[in-house]
């Protein structure tokens, strides 16, 4: 699937540059593009390792399970498939909790961990889990509560009251992400 | 200004709420730290081959101009349903890439106001969703799985959703 995509991505931009003659544009792409996704993984990695660590403090600290026991509740009902103690309910709830307060590239190392450990039970490995697919609706629908970045955008560009937003976000962020939710549940439903 | 405060205090107080329980549970604070971030590092390494291909992959596509081509194709018919045509191409973008979708907005914050129904609606947009493919591909790529079932479908969904809402509440609200 994620073949099909990119796949389609590189070869309908390709095949459009050249209909519209934007072969300089397709060039400088090709060439750019690598030293680009250096520069944002530069940014991206530091953080990585940085928030790594300290998680690790907080997993040796049992501050992660005991946000995964205060979430049991929940992901009961998200998760039925896992057991209550599974070690991927700890960085689910982790990854949760940062991206609840809006620290994206910080929630980031504790999605990958999470999808990992539900990869170790996966019995069949190239084909996705109804709990990896529930945990991925649970982090595209973003669920957040200050989203930070956009207020300080907002304020610094004259916004007469920057913060009028914010109840608004958080109710369509809390919204779409139960409506989403619900039409996984569905789609899981049909397709098991 | 209030907000901001809240922002800027968030992270170092996470940082200090994690050091002092570390420190009360006699967690080797510093001894601890340096084994996570091998693992951070090793994360990394796995993740960087994702990130570059999907960067590639999208930006290709958003430079041939083919997606604000086609909207200025459909453009009679989104006017029909009152939706305003200078949305869409972020609203298309907003699954695929969050960094380009945040400089769409910046774009229509400047052309329109940030005070404007589009400038509202652009923000809401941004804070409200995440991106769905660049997600998918991270997280299932890290992980080397091949067939994502409905997983598209299902990200998709939060994102015409919180279009719809956005819009919906912006014209509701303001």
């Amino acid at each position: 699937m994620v073949n099909v995509i990119w796949g389609c991505f590189l070869l309908l931009g390709l095949v459009y540059g050249f209909l519209t003659g934007k072969v300089e544009v397709m060039n400088q792409e090709i060439l750019s593009c690598g030293s680009r996704s250096l520069e944002l993984f530069l940014s991206l990695f530091p953080m990585m390792i940085l928030w790594s660590g300290i998680m690790k403090i907080a997993e040796k600290a049992g501050i992660l399970s005991f946000l995964a026991r205060r979430m049991r509740p929940l992901f009961s009902i998200l998760f039925p498939e896992l057991e209550a103690d599974d070690p991927a309910l700890e960085y689910i709830a982790s990854n949760l909790t940062i991206n609840l307060l809006g620290i994206h590239n910080a929630s980031t190392p504790f999605g990958l961990k999470a999808m990992q450990c539900l990869q170790e039970k996966n019995p069949k490995k190239d084909t996705a889990t109804k709990s990896m697919i529930t945990f991925l609706v649970l982090n595209t629908s973003g669920v957040t509560l200050i989203a930070s970045d956009i207020l300080a955008v907002r304020s610094s560009m004259g916004a007469s009251v920057p913060t009028d937003l914010l109840f608004l976000t958080i109710v369509a962020t809390l919204l779409n992400t139960f409506l989403a939710l619900l039409y996984n549940a569905f789609l899981a439903r049909r397709s098991s | 200004m209030n907000f901001l405060a809240i922002g800027s205090y968030l992270l170092p107080l996470v940082v200090f709420l994690i050091l002092l329980v570390g420190l009360w549970k006699k967690v080797p604070l510093f001894d601890t730290f340096v084994e996570g971030a091998k693992d951070g590092i090793r994360l990394g390494f796995q993740v960087f081959p994702c990130l570059l291909g999907m960067i590639f992959g999208v930006n290709l596509l958003l430079k041939s101009s083919l997606i604000t081509d086609i909207f200025q194709l459909f453009s009679p018919f989104f006017t029909k349903l009152h939706i305003p045509v200078e949305i869409l191409p972020m609203a298309l973008v907003r699954p695929i890439s969050g960094n380009a979708s945040f400089a769409m907005m910046i774009d229509l914050f400047q052309t329109y106001g940030v005070d404007s129904f589009l400038g509202r609606v652009a923000a809401l947009m941004q804070g409200a969703t995440d991106t769905t493919i660049y997600v998918i591909s991270l997280y299932f790529g890290s992980i080397g799985i091949k067939n994502i079932r409905y997983a598209l479908k299902a990200g998709l969904f939060a994102d015409l959703v919180t279009f719809l809402m956005s819009l919906l509440f912006v014209s509701l609200f303001f």
